[in-house]
């Protein structure tokens, strides 16, 4: 096993870079270590650890945009006044994830790349619109991709992020959110893998509904959205499951069965938006 | 040397004190502190961030050392068990909070890291706070209970 150490980010591009797709950005480890010390030989690469480089430490304001650097943590929007006021979904997504020993080494761009389909943090962000910000060198020269959060993952653990390519930030755009709502069920509040969740926002009369834990990725339920949009009327949780059947594909595992995740998830759904979207009553 | 055996030059501030060693690359802070720099009271119970026996402080807030790799606390600030003071233990014990004593490091490090951030309570509950120490003996409410004594009982009760 070998770290490397940059101080930059250019300087961590040009260490993924060289290793032709070996190496592997470190950030909070909250993932990383429960696996490492127990199975080493599996995780016996090249590691870049990102910690010293403090470009990707802050939280950023823009006029248009909330920043989050690869090296923001979930605590860092916990107590974040304006982030409370301005993004009460992250903060609500953030303080399911563990408790405050993980949330305050766990990173949001940490729990976009190990790529969960249980992960917290990406549903609230997707629910928000997010962008990725994908750093890498090129002839020289850093250039940058921004993707979606909600095109960003193509399949389990299958991201648009190129090996040579760091996670640099991510851009939440500033909106007034109409609504905004999270949601997880879990074995218990705290240190709990989600069995199935949910974060809903509406914004400039556009919803967004994200689910986790119940298809190969994050998902986005596009049809469900279409629903809400439609004002159908909905009086009943079941009466959310044939949108809800297009839009997500539940695994029976060791943590909750299908059954329970699809039947769960409209629950949370109709109970999150009963009186609050048009239709839902 | 070959490339499954780096070690890294490792500085930190431990308890206030200047501390220097060297460590493999793999290793966690929860081992440098127990084995290598003769600090056993953080404990090890699960391994993997869930029980919060190991919790120490990393630059002022309470994490969990398993999931530390020691190298990164290169240059920070680490504060253990160790150093909190004997007289914080009182209220814990006048109250039930401690049984087999496996937890009670870890509880007592975030206790205290609550009691001496009470802003934070104006946000969060002590349960909320305390859910990263698992403990299979007393219940919780006798942890609750201790650190509201700590927080100085009624008044500062959130």
């Amino acid at each position: 096993m070998r770290v490397l150490s940059p101080k930059t980010v250019a300087e961590a591009c040009a260490m993924l870079a060289d290793s032709g797709g070996a190496a592997v950005p470190m950030a909070g480890c909250t993932d990383l270590l429960v696996h490492w010390p127990s199975n080493l030989a599996a995780h016996d690469r090249t590691y870049v650890d990102l910690t010293r480089v403090t470009d990707l430490r802050p939280v950023r304001w823009t006029d248009s945009h909330l920043e989050l650097g690869a090296l923001t943590t979930y605590w860092d929007i916990v107590t974040d006044a304006r982030a409370n006021r301005e993004f009460p979904v992250l903060v609500a997504a953030a303080r399911t994830v563990g408790a405050i020993q993980i949330q305050a080494r766990g990173t949001w761009a940490g729990n976009i790349v190990n790529a969960s389909p249980a992960a917290d943090g990406v549903p609230a962000l997707m629910a928000c619109d997010a962008t990725v910000v994908l750093a890498s060198l090129a002839r020289g020269g850093l250039t940058r991709e921004e993707v979606r959060l909600d095109e960003f993952y193509q399949g389990y653990k299958q991201m648009r992020r190129r090996p040579d390519q760091l996670v640099e930030k991510i851009r939440v755009p500033r909106r007034s959110w109409a609504f905004s709502a999270f949601e997880k069920v879990g074995a218990r509040r705290a240190q709990a893998i989600t069995k199935v969740g949910a974060a809903v926002t509406r914004s400039d009369a556009a919803w967004r509904v994200v689910a986790n834990s119940v298809a190969p990725t994050v998902r986005r339920c596009r049809a469900v959205e279409r629903a809400i949009e439609s004002g159908a009327a909905i009086t009943r949780p079941e009466e959310f499951e044939p949108a809800l059947r297009q839009d997500i594909s539940p695994i029976d595992d060791i943590r909750s069965t299908a059954h329970y995740r699809g039947r769960v998830l409209a629950r949370v759904l109709y109970f999150m938006l009963r009186g609050v979207a048009p239709g839902v009553t | 040397m070959s490339r499954d055996e780096q070690h890294i030059d490792v500085h930190l501030t431990l308890n206030g004190r200047e501390v220097s060693t060297r460590v493999p690359a793999q290793e966690r802070l929860l081992d440098t502190l127990r084995y290598r720099l003769g600090l056993p009271g953080s404990k090890e119970g699960c391994a993997e961030g869930e029980c919060g026996a190991c919790t120490v402080y990393l630059d002022g807030l309470p994490v969990c050392s398993c999931l530390v790799p020691t190298f990164q606390a290169s240059g920070r600030d680490v504060k253990t068990i160790e150093a909190i003071e004997p007289a914080s233990l009182r209220p814990m014990l006048d109250s039930g909070a401690t049984q087999c004593g496996a937890c009670t490091p870890g509880v007592v490090m975030t206790a205290c890291w609550v009691r001496d951030h009470r802003e934070i309570l104006r946000a969060h509950s002590v349960r909320e706070l305390m859910a990263g120490n698992l403990c299979r003996c007393t219940g919780y409410d006798g942890i609750v209970d201790g650190i509201e004594k700590m927080l100085g009982g009624p008044g500062s009760k959130p």
